[in-house]
């Protein structure tokens, strides 16, 4: 209950948050609004001897659109996400993901930077991101880093941003007037998915299926063919390695991501 | 060790507080403002749920660092100059929404929370808002009853 | 054969009693919270050590030693002991026919036997160390076999406890009769699991305890019953009963785990001796997943048979309990389970056996219904699969089988004679309150249409016993009422709420009696120095004892008070009467000649107290329907309604009522959907964090549907029969019946609790294949 002993430190700028993750290295993990990171230090299953705490850099709480982009600063609460009139008129997916995230309480603090760098498997922002074609800006003390939502998300928690780098913001081509779909299916409201379906523009991701939210390829690929939705459905699970446990196993999880699958394409072609 | 200066209840304090020290537990031990409780140990039950900055957070999942600056509102700081029950409190009391009580201040403040953003919610938005906040002992029935009787124009 | 006067009927009009009175317990928490045992403030708890307990990461394993060394020098800790170190007998099984062997230690000498078990303990200045320093003390563990399932446990292939030479702690042999099913058209078998699950309550277990001076210890700790508590440290440290002082705070749940004290409670208080400073404890909900014992947990073989026309003969019930790794409440429970096993029905021949076994899990105990909502999830289990069987509606078969209304005592064959009873009606009046035909042709709709999206209804029929004298001593209870020379009143209960409202409820019954508004009278309970006997609240118990004997007290009172106004007055007391407008006792037709109940109390200290003993438990009873939608793509289950007709005889406060009801409904519906404790083979535990174990949340549950029926009884002179765990019994089984119903039409007969997404889809996959 009680988060291991750390040393806690507060930067005032992405400079000095950058500095202080320099200096203490691999010791050091970055607190953004601590809803991924103090949860697993609680239960202490993680142990960082140093935190940065980022949460006051107000410089990462916007969101703007630039051009056909919309740039959402890593510290956006998925609450601030949820109810943003830009992102619900460019990035409808996002705002429902954003707003399905837990419960009020958590969608007050949590971040999309924080949830995107947590990289859980199971995730909505993960799932959301991949779907979309986000792009994820990532500051180093030497040089900025634009690396794409295929490119971001390695394993289990795992992501592409070093250990001396800061998550900053993340860019969404805009997907106005484009269909899209959201399928989770929880036992409970509130649980994490048992499976999590996203399309928007083509291209469809999963959930819980892996150790990182995956791309449908085989489902998009008929997609794009134009064989028709239920043929894509039928190829969800291709190249999918579920995880088993008590909600399912990898038969059941394959058969859900077929079925929700075939839902958020009925949903994107009825929503286009 | 480290200095925060935070507002609760419309007053200001400042503490010296362990780097580690969770916002609950500075109400709690540091403040001695024990309504809030500690209901669990993974962000799920709310029992720790108060107002930072007006929103409702689970302050079990805050440290006293990150809210260094801002205001909190408990459970102790909703009833008026005169001790006068808050709506949101008096309509807990009218439908019966608590038994064993453990669960009511988050469950109250989990409310004000709502009804500040959504001041007229339908049943289910209630019961969705309330997701983050477990209650063992009224199956929620009358809890959400009173939501409804303190928000603006229901029918109680 | 009753042998009490006063029979519960309509009440007086313009009495309180009835009415749906505000809570007096709420302001004060809706103010500043209520005051747990974690935040009571006493300064004999000043400088209060804190206590955290290191735990079994194992599930069966010999200790081979421990090493405190590292532990002993973190910050903050001031004494590390380990199972050697406290020198306190092993606590016996709860129950004197379990074998002695099966005891359990305080803290672990040799062997864990369940993950979870305390195996040492830290101390420390402030309560954020202890688990610093817990995670530094080093256990060496030998494992042993691992034995999860009951049905492996019940072979002995693997002893817990091998000097007792066998895991069966408990068993109740029925010699099984061939001709059983005899003239029988009709036989389904099945074995149905009634899942473990956790009680949770949002309090989790703590305690606080002082030893004074004088040798006293003083322990606060929630709790079912202060006097049960105290017992039990009298007999953990084998103490003089004058030396142990119990208090009770206020009490955030307990659901049937919070009796007695557990053994991490009699440790601080051996805490506390060995070091002479007070002690504190509470524990995280992580360790109260662990370690606060479980509920429910057996394996039934149901075998239920009859004719075509639906008339049952023939039912047979084995339960195989699990016990957990140390026999506690639970191994006994299928004592009730038995005791109830027909249910609401006259069926011919009823035959039941059971047998506990340990396994290395948590113990298991008791939790709201305890025994009893396992009956009944078995019988109405039972009816359905039947009713499958001989493709009649199941409303149709409960008609059938029910038994007809009765107001004598009714022994149903299994050792319960019921109070009274009208099962018939509150099927009929839940059926018609949910609209049963009209549920039924949405049914048929939509699996004419195909629809994925499935309906299911479920019925469940109950009779529960509640005021028994097995979990709580004898079916008494004593109170004590005494008013007071400003005109306020105090009484002193031997129940111990814990969101029931017995403050507001006893209130109401004095002021029934004696006049006294609401807020000026107090009620005590869970302070052994005030109150040394008393039963505690369990079991559906207190209205109908412990109310009860505040009634009586009163009445007595006011007898009291006339022999004394007969005097002050100089009147014949048979001319006295009470006028409760002005709580005073005045002759009857010349009101100017009073004296006041408070200027009695001036002149002489004037309280009662009183035991009012029960004839017997009493039988409340009901109907329960549920309304499921099954995605049948997914899996997913959904619960829209739950009617519930409960009937627990004359209802004091409705609104307290009602939310007792409630309560017990979202609980029952939540094991049937969603709940279990998993293990897995090694006895790990798979869902000891809210984030995994099934607690249900305001947005799993409906808004219920309750419809009222009141059958009075004759036991006590409030016709008030239990309604606590009520909503519990009928609930799990309505819902659990209306998941299969919706799977019906695909061939499904069983889907075994919880009806996850998963369990129903794969019941869907094996029903087609």
């Amino acid at each position: 209950m009680i988060p291991p002993l750390f040393r806690y430190e507060r930067a005032g700028s992405v400079e000095q948050a950058l500095s202080l993750l320099a200096e203490h290295g691999d010791e050091a993990k970055v607190l953004a609004g601590g809803h991924s990171l103090l949860p697993m230090m609680k239960l202490r299953l993680a142990n960082p001897a140093v935190l940065v705490d980022i949460g006051r850099i107000a410089d990462l709480r916007q969101i703007r659109l630039d051009g056909d982009q919309v740039v959402i600063g890593a510290l956006c609460t998925h609450a601030q996400i949820a109810s943003s009139a830009v992102i619900g008129e460019h990035l409808p997916l996002l705002a429902r993901a954003a707003g399905m995230i837990g419960d009020p309480q958590v969608r007050h603090r949590g971040t999309i930077g924080g949830s995107l760098v947590h990289a859980d498997p199971k995730a909505d922002h993960p799932l959301a991101a991949l779907a979309s074609g986000a792009t994820i800006v990532v500051q180093g003390s030497q040089a900025r880093r634009e690396i794409p939502s295929d490119e971001f998300f390695l394993g289990y928690f795992t992501t592409a941003v070093e250990p001396d780098e800061l998550l900053v913001e993340v860019r969404f081509p805009s997907a106005a007037g484009l269909g899209w779909g959201y399928e989770k299916l929880v036992a409970r409201s509130n649980d994490w998915a048992v499976v999590g379906v996203a399309t928007v523009g083509g291209r469809i991701a999963l959930a819980a299926m892996g150790d990182r939210p995956l791309r449908a390829r085989g489902a998009e690929e008929a997609l794009a063919a134009g064989l028709g939705i239920q043929a894509a459905a039928d190829r969800a699970a291709e190249d999918t390695e579920p995880n088993v446990d008590i909600s399912g196993d990898v038969e059941y999880r394959s058969h859900i991501a077929r079925v929700l699958t075939r839902r958020a394409l009925a949903a994107a072609t009825g929503s286009g | 060790m480290i200095n925060v200066s935070i507002t609760v209840n419309g007053v200001a304090r400042t503490e010296e507080v362990a780097d580690r020290q969770l916002l609950v537990h500075f109400l709690r031990d540091t403040c001695g403002l024990r309504a809030t409780k500690v209901g669990c140990d993974s962000t799920s039950c709310g029992a720790c749920t108060v107002l930072l900055d007006g929103v409702s957070v689970k302050s079990c999942t805050v440290l006293a660092a990150q809210a260094d600056g801002s205001a909190v509102t408990t459970v102790e700081g909703l009833a008026g100059a005169d001790d006068e029950l808050h709506p949101v409190q008096a309509a807990f009391h009218r439908e019966h929404g608590l038994q064993c009580g453990f669960c009511t201040p988050g469950m109250v403040m989990a409310t004000v929370g709502l009804l500040n953003e959504n001041p007229n919610p339908t049943e289910a938005e209630v019961r969705t808002a309330l997701e983050g906040n477990y209650c063992r002992c009224t199956g929620y029935h009358n809890i959400v009853r009173a939501v409804l009787a303190a928000s603006e124009g229901s029918v109680a | 054969m009753l042998g009490l006067s006063g029979q519960g009927g309509p009440l007086p009009m313009g009495s309180i009693l009835g009415t749906r009175v505000l809570r007096t317990e709420d302001p004060a928490i809706l103010r500043r919270g209520g005051i747990y045992t974690d935040d009571v403030m006493d300064e004999r708890l000043d400088g209060a050590v804190h206590v955290t307990f290191v735990r079994s990461p194992l599930a069966h394993a010999r200790i081979e030693s421990i090493d405190t060394s590292a532990a002993l020098n973190a910050p903050g800790v001031l004494a590390v002991y380990t199972g050697a170190d406290v020198e306190l007998p092993p606590k016996p099984p709860f129950m004197p026919m379990i074998h002695n062997g099966f005891s359990r230690p305080l803290l672990a000498r040799d062997t864990v036997r369940f993950v979870g078990e305390p195996v040492a303990v830290v101390i420390t200045t402030e309560a954020s160390q202890g688990e610093d320093a817990a995670e530094l003390v080093s256990v060496s563990y030998d494992p042993l076999p691992v034995v999860i399932d009951p049905r492996a446990a019940a072979t002995d292939e693997a002893l817990l406890f091998p000097e007792v030479g066998s895991n069966t702690c408990f068993a109740l042999p029925s010699q099984p009769d061939e001709n059983f099913f005899a003239g029988c058209d009709a036989v389904v078998h099945h074995v149905v699991v009634n899942q473990r699950v956790a009680p949770a309550p949002m309090e989790t277990r703590s305690c606080a305890a002082v030893w004074g001076e004088d040798g006293r210890l003083t322990a606060w700790l929630p709790n079912q019953g202060a006097q049960g508590s105290k017992n039990a440290y009298v007999s953990a440290l084998s103490l003089d009963p004058a030396q142990v002082r119990v208090i009770t705070p206020d009490v955030g749940g307990a659901f049937g785990a919070k009796f007695g004290a557990d053994p991490e409670q009699v440790v601080v208080a051996w805490v506390a001796r060995e070091l002479q400073r007070p002690a504190r404890w509470t524990e995280y909900r992580y360790d109260n997943l662990l370690a606060m014992t479980h509920g429910r947990a057996q394996i039934q073989t149901l075998s239920v048979g009859g004719t075509r026309d639906g008339k049952l003969l023939a039912y047979r019930l084995d339960i195989l309990q699990d016990s957990g790794a140390y026999p506690a409440i639970g191994a006994i429970l299928p004592f009730l389970t038995r005791m109830m096993a027909p249910g609401t029905y006259a069926i011919e021949r009823i035959e039941s056996s059971a047998r506990s076994v340990v396994t290395n899990t948590t113990p298991v105990g008791a939790y709201r219904g305890a025994g009893r909502p396992e009956a009944a999830a078995a019988i109405e289990r039972a009816i359905d699969l039947f009713a499958a069987e001989i493709g009649m509606d199941p409303a149709e078969v409960r008609r059938r089988n029910l038994l007809p209304i009765f107001t004598e005592p009714h022994d149903n064959g299994q050792g319960a004679t019921y109070d009274s009873g009208d099962y018939l009606a509150a099927l009929e009046l839940a059926l018609k309150t949910c609209g049963y035909d009209e549920l039924r042709a949405e049914q048929a709709r939509r699996r004419a249409s195909g629809d994925v999206r499935a309906l299911g209804i479920g019925i469940a029929c109950y009779v529960e016993i509640t005021g028994g004298g097995s979990e709580s001593g004898d079916a008494k209870e004593n109170a004590q009422i005494e008013v007071h020379p400003d005109g306020s009143a105090t009484i002193l209960t031997g129940t111990s709420p814990h969101g029931q409202g017995h403050a507001t409820a006893w209130a109401m019954l004095a002021n029934a009696e004696l006049g006294i508004p609401i807020d000026r009278i107090t009620v005590v309970h869970g302070d052994t120095d005030l109150i040394p006997e008393g039963g505690g609240t369990a079991g559906s118990r207190s209205l109908q004892q412990g109310g009860a004997a505040v009634q009586q007290a009163c009445r007595e009172l006011v007898d009291e008070a006339v022999q004394r106004a007969a005097d002050v007055l100089e009147a014949n007391p048979a001319d006295l009467v009470l006028d409760r407008e002005r709580a005073a006792i005045t002759v009857a037709g010349s009101p100017e000649v009073a004296v006041t109940l408070a200027d009695l109390a001036g002149q002489q200290r004037l309280f009662i107290r009183s035991v009012f003993t029960a004839p017997g438990p009493t039988f409340p009873f009901g109907a329960h329907v549920a309304v499921v939608e099954v995605d049948t793509e997914t899996g997913k289950a959904t619960l829209q309604r739950l009617i519930a007709v409960d009937d627990a005889g004359i209802i004091l406060n409705p609104l307290l009522a009602e939310g007792q009801i409630h309560g017990g409904l979202a609980q029952g519906a939540a094991q049937a959907l969603y709940e279990e404790v998993v293990y897995d083979e090694a006895g790990n535990p798979l869902t000891a964090t809210f984030a995994d174990y099934g607690f249900p949340s305001a947005a799993e549950m409906p808004t219920f549907e309750l419809a009222r029926m009141e059958t009075p009884t004759s036991y006590n002179p409030l016709g008030a029969k239990g309604i606590g765990e009520a909503g519990s019994i009928g609930a799990t089984p309505a819902v659990q019946n209306a998941v299969v119903d919706a799977l019906a039409h695909l061939g499904v007969r069983h889907v075994d609790m919880p009806t996850t997404p998963y369990r129903i889809w794969k019941a869907m996959r094996e029903a087609t294949s």
